[in-house]
């Protein structure tokens, strides 16, 4: 045992013969290296903490403030009739349940079928694909203005200027989602190993079958994950909404026909026309963020979790 | 009696000829193994045998491969159809990692869409993980997903997995490269079971294993100087046709009862590859 300690610790030992001989100049360099390598370590963790206070203090100003008014009254009832105190935000929350729901019915389809379409069946280097992933780039860049304006547009050729329903938003709001869809589906389906295709194909699968029964599922989690990314980005989309679903007191259901309250313009009207009792509206404005930045947070937990919970399961 | 019967194939991925000019005949209910170094093509020409060639981008082959006297390449022959009569085993296990172990049994039912009683089902699954000897090991946990079993066992629920779709043939390609010993001896004691009722094609890199399992051995190989000799041969013969590679494509080389091949080849080649002066 002695013996095997001598062994092992000879080669250790000649490595610390030089540093113990070494003049005193390389040694002030090396200590100067040192404090160097510490600031500037110092410095990214400075950069780490200047990032998280803002974030701090805007959820702590949205908590501290938003609390006055999550009562039962803010969950239940719209703004109808109110010029005060009281009302709530409830035609503003099925609003926005309303127009991301019809979204989603829109964009995860149409999303999940291109990039199947992208990574399945289109042929490695064609040029329609590559066309089709460089107009999914693009569509990252529209401005969520120039999606509204285009979905007012559309429906304004048809149905006249007059138009606003929820249904508008939600094509507005498809055309900024869909590409998150496209992408984060495409980066999935590019991880489901080759081998479960082929194995599929070798039982004598159909290709579509293989696609349905065993790509999609093995690609779940992270297409839901991906999906629920997609949310959390156009769930607290304005301009669009304020052109096309444009903003309303009342509770309106129906989302092919007249204007929708949404919590992103609900708050912007709380706080852009207030009535006499400002401190009520700016309480409204404040309670509405607070609801919208929990949904988001909820959303990407969900996406955080979707993955793990799914495998879990099975 | 043949099973498959492989006339003048000659196997391309888009202009690159990978395997050039089998001919051989695979009797029936018996194993036959493919051997040879690495880029010989023995792979390429085991995934012709049912079409999964063909899922390879550039994948094409010229010449016919018979089962049972009908050509898998003719025309209005459906490599879908194909593939449910020669199955297929790949070198690394790939359960679906979506499916319990029953489901990864039954998947070539449910991948075709064809509906099956649930009594039905059950013993679907219990006969074929009886025949790939594993259900003794995994009959109490079928629900359980197929990637939480072993390396040697997830390579045996493949094998019930491709049994299940009741196949002719059965085709196996390197598929204990990845295994330990136990599990490939487990492995080739199946395989001797399993010609009892299948035509059964190896490809193995490991000689031993082509000798200890195999009835025929084909020995393949990718010889530069044969093939410059043979197109030189070709073009004096006037023959233009044959296409030119930048590597020399795999032949077959030489193909006999496995104890005549190992213990006297007729081929140089061979007696080189066997005796290990290369590959």
């Amino acid at each position: 045992m002695t013996q095997l300690d001598n062994q092992l610790a000879i080669p250790e030992l000649q490595l610390d013969v030089p540093v113990v001989h070494e003049d005193q100049s390389v040694l002030k360099a090396q200590s100067r290296a040192l404090i160097k390598d510490k600031v500037i370590a110092a410095l990214f963790a400075l950069a780490a903490v200047a990032i998280a206070i803002p974030l701090i203090s805007l959820l702590w100003t949205v908590v501290s403030r938003g609390l006055a008014r999550i009562d039962a009254e803010f969950f239940t009832s719209s703004m109808k009739g109110v010029v005060g105190a009281g009302g709530g935000a409830l035609h503003a929350i099925v609003g926005t349940l309303e127009i991301t729901g019809l979204t989603l019915l829109v964009s995860v389809p149409i999303g999940i079928a291109a990039a199947v379409f992208l990574t399945e069946y289109a042929a490695p280097g064609s040029r329609f694909a590559s066309c089709v992933r460089f107009l999914v780039d693009v569509m990252t860049g529209i401005p969520s203005i120039v999606a509204g304006l285009f979905a007012y547009s559309l429906f304004s050729l048809v149905l006249g200027p007059a138009y606003r329903s929820g249904i508008a938003a939600a094509l507005a709001l498809s055309l900024l989602m869909l590409p998150v869809v496209i992408r984060s589906t495409e980066e999935v389906l590019l991880l489901v190993p080759h081998d479960l295709r082929e194995a599929g194909w070798a039982l004598g699968a159909e290709k579509h079958t293989v696609i349905w029964k065993v790509v999609l599922p093995a690609a779940l989690p992270g297409v839901i994950s991906g999906v629920l990314n997609g949310v959390a980005r156009i769930i607290g989309e304005t301009a669009p909404l304020l052109l096309v679903s444009g903003f309303a007191d009342a509770m309106n259901y129906n989302p092919l026909e007249g204007r929708m309250a949404s919590l992103p313009v609900y708050i912007y009207t709380q706080w852009q026309m207030k009535g006499l009792d400002a401190q009520a509206y700016d309480d409204r404005a404040w309670s509405a963020a607070l609801v919208l930045i929990a949904v988001v947070a909820v959303l990407a937990l969900a996406a955080r979790l979707a993955p793990r919970l799914l495998k879990g399961k099975k | 009696m043949n099973e498959l019967e492989i006339k003048d194939l000659n196997a391309y991925y888009g202009d690159f000829l990978a395997v050039s000019q089998v001919n051989m005949d695979i009797p029936d209910k018996s194993i036959t193994a493919f051997i040879g170094p690495s880029g010989c093509g023995k792979s390429t020409l085991l995934r012709t045998l049912n079409r999964m060639h063909e899922a390879v981008p550039g994948g094409r082959i010229t010449g016919e491969v018979a089962l049972e006297g009908q050509d898998l390449y003719g025309s209005g022959v459906d490599p879908v159809g194909v593939r449910r009569k020669v199955g297929m085993v790949f070198q690394k296990a790939n359960p679906f990692p979506s499916m319990s172990i029953y489901e990864n049994v039954i998947a070539g039912v449910r991948l075709r869409n064809k509906r099956i009683s649930r009594k039905d089902a059950d013993e679907l699954v219990e006969r074929s993980l009886r025949q790939a000897n594993l259900w003794d090991e995994v009959h109490d946990r079928l629900q359980t997903p197929g990637g939480a079993l072993s390396g040697g066992q997830q390579q045996r629920l493949c094998i019930a997995r491709a049994v299940a779709v009741e196949p002719k043939v059965i085709l196996l390609d390197e598929p204990c490269s990845a295994l330990d010993p136990v599990s490939t001896l487990a492995i080739e004691q199946l395989l001797l079971e399993l010609k009892e009722r299948y035509t059964v094609v190896i490809v193995t890199h490991n000689m031993q294993q082509a000798a200890r399992v195999s009835d025929q051995t084909a020995f393949f190989h990718a010889d530069a100087e044969a093939w410059a000799e043979l197109t030189r041969l070709e073009a004096t013969l006037g023959d233009k046709s044959l296409p030119q590679g930048t590597r020399p494509p795999g032949r077959l080389v030489e193909y006999a009862p496995t104890d005549e091949l190992f213990n006297n080849p007729r081929n140089k080649a061979t007696a080189d590859y066997l005796s290990g002066r290369f590959g």
